[in-house]
């Protein structure tokens, strides 16, 4: 069976799966780190998004052998202690209600304002776009973005 | 000062116990406020909350209720902090576990959480507060009027005496409890009516918060199911050899959930009571390895289950039709039955007099389609089963019922049963109908192991218990002075009809019918955020937008005009709703949205609905855009009495305006030949960012009643506002949702005349 090493948060892991399992599940069975979701397995709600070198992906259509060096980081990994801007101005506007999405909306939401400090509305939703919310609490997720992004 | 009833014919509502070491707990009925109504019901004094004030001043207080995003695991701890006078930051809010022998009505949905608790809150609180005080009265040998209590510190200032409240907590353990209490004046208020954040926030944006799918054990076996491609489908025959011979498969076997004479609880719904199961060492070897199995799916018989229901606990039975359904049948179907004669449930006046004898007569039919509630969080639950005991861990709206079924399909006793339950990922309603959790436990005792099942999104979304397809014909007469003197109604549903025969225009008109009728069928439903409101609200707003435009009168003026007349001089005496605060809602939008003022190239519809309880209208701003409405504006205006936690309210009626709203424009699941024809994200439509109302402006009357319903009641009425804001932006009316979808060339323009 193929053996894997995967740099998670700043840590290096050795995981015994199959090649084709996707990172997400590799995350949760085999690391339990719980934070990243499961939410459709095709790359369609975003609850699973984490970072591969920075850039925001959907671990549940990322097979681990296609990681190689990369750097994972999860939510677990996102900030020492919480204190993430994206993190502390979720809870400035009291984001969450049940809370499931918004790891991943997080995730997706750190990674634009690391490559863009400044987007625009428009740009913010565009961004977004990929990351589904059954609670619909969009309006405070892209209020919450404008917010971080005055303290990036 | 208002009082409150510790006690009805001497028994109490509270008990007191020294905590050990720990401090003092305070047991008291989360639902005393029913023994008002009813002194001799049991479950109004079955002691099911409590309160644990620690010798260090900490106060932990446990929330029976399941937290589903609602707020209740902070909202409600607020109201015990308000009357305790405790300091917000000491308290600690835990969720209670599942305990039919002290806990009853452990139950999210029906918009009733902080509704039923707040007496019992209130009083729990103040009883607590009391006892303290004079625990410290007595101690310091002071009269208790001169005894000040500020967030945790009871202090008498003559004589300089001050200590916290866990120092008191032994005494007040052997003290009476007083037959009445005093509760605060409400503009006393220092908790509730200020805003709170979420208790478990931190953990959520930090990815530590546990829901169902986050239980994992050593040990533990990863299982899924296999269940039928289509409605009115069973299982004949397997072949899983190719998916047994694949890394990590440990077994693929059957299941019968609900045997054929099963009596069913009313939260036991399932199409498919016998699955075939997979388990193995991994969610992906088991995700990967059930494609393989192949299966020989043969057509159900027509027969019949029994079922309890949710009032009437006596067992009917219910008919499962055989065949396999479409949708395009299913429009013909109601069409048909729609003109056919149906059931009156309420008439006043004499209507069809008054139609022929109207100036101006206007008739509308609406239709909505079968919606997936599509948790995020997709079904999935925990079972340790062995010979003595199972433990079940996972996200259930309905813990108390289900216990009751899995114990007897187990066949063990309740006592037997321990459900824990986890915060849960979105239900909508589908969590109510816990099948799988019974098929978790099943699967556990069968393989002697713990086990964690999962549903992929695949299967949670083709598996059924949608939002039923419903029909809605309206009819309306106007007299020469536009004076609206005749009205009917007549809804149905497949399988059941949305009608509210009491509510709005009800009570405002003469001449008033409704009726209702409803087709069987082997597609189950369920209930789903605000059920048969989501419709009803959201039709009788768009068609009274075209009874006041032919009128000629403003949508506003011409609702405010009947709400009027209900006050007045109302019809019949059934009516569910108070005209007066209907009323206030839309005057509230109508000032804050400044209404009958426009902006540049947007287009508004206002609409007002009530149920649950509470009251909200809506104005929607909107522009199209390449086909497409761009809302930059949505305003609401509710009335759910006192807001207990204004910062959660505002975003319980942010997020169900935008969730009524994206529901509205774009979902839909299809049927054919049984089959749902949508499986995921991909092509069922659930709205996203970019196509959300650009901001959402709440505001709340300022009201000194009783709280009421919030999670369900601001779904309708945004639709409601959407379809008439439709209509200004195109002039063109939407009568079939969703609006985004074509219903009228697929489904509808050749069965017209059938």
């Amino acid at each position: 069976m193929p053996l894997y090493e995967i740099h998670v948060n700043g840590e290096t892991k050795q995981v015994d799966v199959d090649s084709d399992t996707p990172v997400l599940w590799v995350l949760r069975d085999n690391l339990r780190l719980l934070g990243t979701k499961y939410g459709c397995g095709i790359a369609h709600c975003g609850a699973c998004t984490i970072h591969l070198d920075g850039d925001a992906v959907r671990s549940c259509a990322y097979p681990i052998s296609a990681v190689g060096n990369k750097k994972v980081t999860t939510i677990e990994g996102l900030s020492k202690d919480g204190n993430h801007p994206v993190q502390k101005a979720w809870l400035e506007h009291d984001v969450p209600q049940c809370g499931y999405c918004q790891a991943g909306q997080i995730m997706t939401a750190s990674s634009l304002l690391a490559q863009n400090s400044t987007p625009s509305d428009e740009e913010i939703r565009r961004a977004m776009n990929g990351n589904i919310c059954r609670c619909a609490t969009y309006t405070r997720i892209n209020r919450a973005i404008r917010t971080a992004s005055k303290d990036m | 000062m208002a009082k409150v009833k510790t006690h009805v014919n001497r028994r109490s509502f509270l008990k007191l116990s020294a905590a050990g070491s720990t401090g003092l707990l305070i047991q008291f009925s989360w639902f005393s406020s029913l023994a008002k109504e009813n002194p001799n019901l049991e479950a109004a004094y079955e002691l099911n909350g409590f309160i644990q004030i620690h010798t260090d001043g900490i106060v932990t207080i446990a929330s029976p209720n399941p937290e589903i995003g609602q707020n209740v695991k902070t909202s409600m701890p607020m109201i015990v902090a308000e009357e305790l006078d405790v300091n917000w930051e000491n308290v600690r809010v835990v969720q209670a576990p599942l305990n039919t022998a002290i806990f009853t009505r452990q139950l999210a949905g029906g918009s009733r959480s902080i509704s039923q608790s707040w007496d019992a809150l209130r009083m729990a609180g103040a009883t607590a507060r009391h006892m303290l005080v004079k625990a410290a009265a007595k101690g310091w040998n002071v009269p208790i009027a001169e005894i000040e209590v500020s967030k945790g510190i009871i202090s008498h200032k003559i004589t300089g005496n001050s200590t916290g409240f866990g120092k008191m907590a032994e005494a007040a353990s052997k003290l009476e409890i007083p037959e009445e209490i005093d509760v605060k004046n409400i503009k006393d208020f220092k908790i509730i009516r200020h805003s709170k954040y979420n208790v478990d926030g931190p953990d959520i944006v930090t990815g530590k918060a546990v829901f169902g799918l986050d239980v994992y054990s050593e040990n533990m076996v990863f299982a899924s199911i296999l269940h039928p491609p289509a409605f009115g489908m069973k299982l004949k025959s397997y072949d899983a050899s190719e998916a047994l011979a694949m890394k990590g498969i440990n077994d693929v076997f059957t299941i019968q959930t609900y045997p054929e004479d099963f009596v069913r609880g009313p939260f036991d719904t399932s199409a498919f009571p016998e699955l075939i199961v997979i388990t193995g060492d991994s969610t992906w070897r088991i995700m990967k390895a059930k494609k393989k199995i192949n299966v020989e799916w043969i057509p159900i018989e027509s027969h019949t289950i029994k079922v309890k229901g949710f009032r009437n606990p006596k067992a009917k039975e219910q008919t499962i039709p055989s065949g396999m359904e479409e949708t395009s049948s299913q429009y013909i179907s109601m069409i048909k039955k729609s003109k056919e004669k149906a059931k009156e449930v309420r008439k006043d006046g004499d209507p069809e007099k008054a139609f022929s004898e109207a100036v101006k007569v206007i008739e509308r039919t609406y239709t909505a389609p079968y919606l997936a509630h599509s948790p995020l969080e997709p079904l999935n639950f925990y079972a340790n089963v062995t010979d003595d005991k199972a433990e079940l861990i996972g996200p259930i709206q309905t813990p108390e019922y289900m216990e009751k079924s899995v114990a007897k399909r187990l066949g063990m006793t309740l006592e037997q049963i321990d459900i824990q339950m986890t915060r849960i990922g979105g239900g909508f309603g589908r969590k109510l109908y816990g099948h799988y959790l019974v098929e978790a436990a099943l699967i556990s005792q069968k393989i002697k192991k713990p086990v964690k099942l999962i549903y992929t999104r695949e299967d949670d979304m083709t598996f059924g218990a949608y939002r039923p397809i419903y029909h809605a014909y309206y009819r309306a007469g106007l007299d020469a002075d536009n004076n609206l003197i005749a009205f009917h109604v007549k809804a149905g549903g497949i399988p059941e009809s949305p009608l509210y025969a009491n509510r709005f225009p009800a009570g405002t008109v003469d001449n008033y019918i409704a009726e209702e009728w409803a087709i069987e069928s082997n597609i189950t439903t369920a209930a789903f955020r605000a059920p048969r409101s989501n419709f009803m609200g959201a039709v009788e707003q768009a068609f009274l937008d075209e009874v006041a435009e032919l009128a000629g009168k403003d949508p506003i003026e011409f609702r405010l005009e009947l709400f009027e007349k209900a006050i007045k001089n109302p019809v019949g005496d059934k009516n569910d709703y108070d005209p007066k605060r209907y009323a206030g809602v839309l005057k509230l939008i109508r000032d804050k949205a400044k209404w009958g003022t426009s902006k540049q190239g947007l287009s508004r519809g206002v609409a007002a609905y009530f149920c649950h309880d509470s009251y909200v209208a809506n104005v929607v701003d909107l522009r199209m855009e390449n086909d497409k409405p761009v809302i930059e504006k949505v305003y609401c205006a509710t009335d759910c009495g006192i807001v207990v936690n204004p910062i959660a309210a505002s975003n319980m009626v942010e997020g169900g305006s935008v969730d009524g709203i994206g529901h509205a424009l774009y979902s839909m699941l299809t049927i054919n030949k049984g089959r749902p024809e949508q499986n995921n994200f991909h092509d069922y439509h659930l709205i996203r960012n970019n196509d959300a109302p650009w901001d959402v402006e709440t505001y709340f009357v300022d009201s000194d009643v009783h709280p009421t319903g919030l999670g369900e009641p601001p779904f309708a009425p945004a639709i409601g506002a959407l379809t008439n804001a439709l209509y200004k932006a195109t002039s063109k009316r939407y009568y079939h949702q969703p609006f985004m979808i074509d219903i009228e060339e697929k489904y509808l323009r050749n069965n017209e005349n059938v």
